[in-house]
């Protein structure tokens, strides 16, 4: 109480933001209760079951699905997303570039794949949520390295930074309105700098992530997609070249650090 | 796919730390799906953890534990090499089976 009388003494109104964010204290004293459990293992494990299932109309696995390594590489591959496929001419995040797999090896529709992509209420996980997690954790302690040399990279890049400084919506906000500082926090979550390499790779190296609160594996496109709702912003769609955007924005910011994916937060 | 229990059972002294990880969705029956439809209640109802054939641990849970739950029991008397078993029993007749050796 003391510090905060302080504060306001001071009119020091940012002092006591940055404080409060010791409060996520509280959280890893929970972490450290779980030990090194994660209950994303489980989705783990599911994932790594479907990419060897046989699925769709040609009951094909997904062992021929390119993530941009190679056919059926899937170690390391994360770390490199989002990046340029030659095959769809576009950059595609780890999200999207399963749907193609699923759509172009596995015959599957793409309509009803995208209908539901995220886990809703009373979902146990869905098939992207587990198919990323794995992934993700096949390039657990790698090195964050998005590809950052074809010219559709960069230009995806820019406009990412272009979206991520844009402020719009009834709001009126923007990604940095809440992105861009660090030390500052919603309610008691702290908020990561994205602009900054340390407060990108934490944010970008710790989704997918498994939310106790929800029960549920959620994925950086989820993350995305909320956000957008919190700002009041149009629905993001998967896949979409605004949500690939942002996520280039992030992982070419994040580059350098280390992928400590799945995660697990409040 | 539920049903899979992580367990890891470790000697610390004379103690035995055993910690559980299920896979469940424990729903608690209160809440409501997209559509408005009540999702049905799908909850552990009795856990046991095994020492051997010898139960060390018997719970019965209800809706308010969370999804995925972990748990952590601790016993005296445990070997190095034992087996340690947790088994759980839901509300609607599934059940979920792990063993582990005391490490």
């Amino acid at each position: 109480m003391k510090r905060h009388h302080l504060c306001v003494a001071q009119f020091a109104v940012w002092l006591c933001s940055a404080q409060l964010v010791a409060d996520e204290g509280v959280f890893d004293q929970y972490r450290d209760l779980m030990g090194d459990e994660n209950p994303a293992v489980f989705i783990v494990d599911e994932g790594e079951e479907l990419w060897f299932m046989p699925g769709g109309p040609e009951s094909t696995t997904l062992e021929a699905c390119d993530l941009g390594l190679g056919p059926g590489i899937t170690a390391g591959a994360y770390v490199r997303f989002p990046r340029y496929f030659a095959d769809t001419d576009a950059v595609m995040d780890l999200e999207s570039r399963l749907v193609y797999c699923m759509t172009t090896i596995q015959g599957r529709d793409l309509k009803t794949l995208t209908a539901k992509p995220y886990s809703q209420r009373g979902d146990f996980g869905t098939e992207i949520e587990a198919l990323v997690t794995w992934l993700a954790a096949e390039s657990e302690g790698a090195t964050i390295a998005p590809e950052q040399t074809h010219a559709a990279e960069r230009a995806m890049f820019n406009l990412g930074e272009e979206i991520f400084f844009y402020r719009a919506g009834p709001h009126d906000f923007s990604c940095a309105t809440c992105h861009e500082q660090s030390g500052m926090r919603i309610r008691l979550q702290a908020l990561p700098d994205l602009t900054s390499q340390s407060g990108a790779s934490e944010a970008w190296g710790s989704w997918p992530a498994y939310r106790i609160s929800q029960g549920l594996v959620r994925t950086m496109g989820w993350r995305l997609r909320d956000c957008f709702r919190q700002q009041r912003w149009p629905e993001l769609q998967m896949g979409s070249e605004v949500s690939v955007a942002l996520q280039t924005y992030m992982a070419v910011n994040a580059a350098g650090g280390t992928m400590a994916a799945p995660g697990l937060k409040r | 796919m539920a049903g899979r229990i992580r367990i890891r059972a470790q000697k610390k002294g004379d103690i035995t730390e055993v910690k559980a990880l299920m896979r469940h969705p424990m729903e608690t029956g209160m809440r409501k799906d997209q559509a408005g439809d009540p999702i049905p209640a799908h909850f552990i109802t009795e856990v046991s953890v095994f020492h051997g054939d010898q139960p060390v641990m018997q719970g019965h849970w209800g809706a308010a534990v969370s999804a995925n739950p972990f748990l952590g029991v601790r016993f005296a008397g445990g070997k190095s090499g034992d087996i340690v078993r947790v088994v759980w029993t839901d509300n609607q007749g599934g059940t979920g089976e792990g063993d582990t050796t005391i490490r």
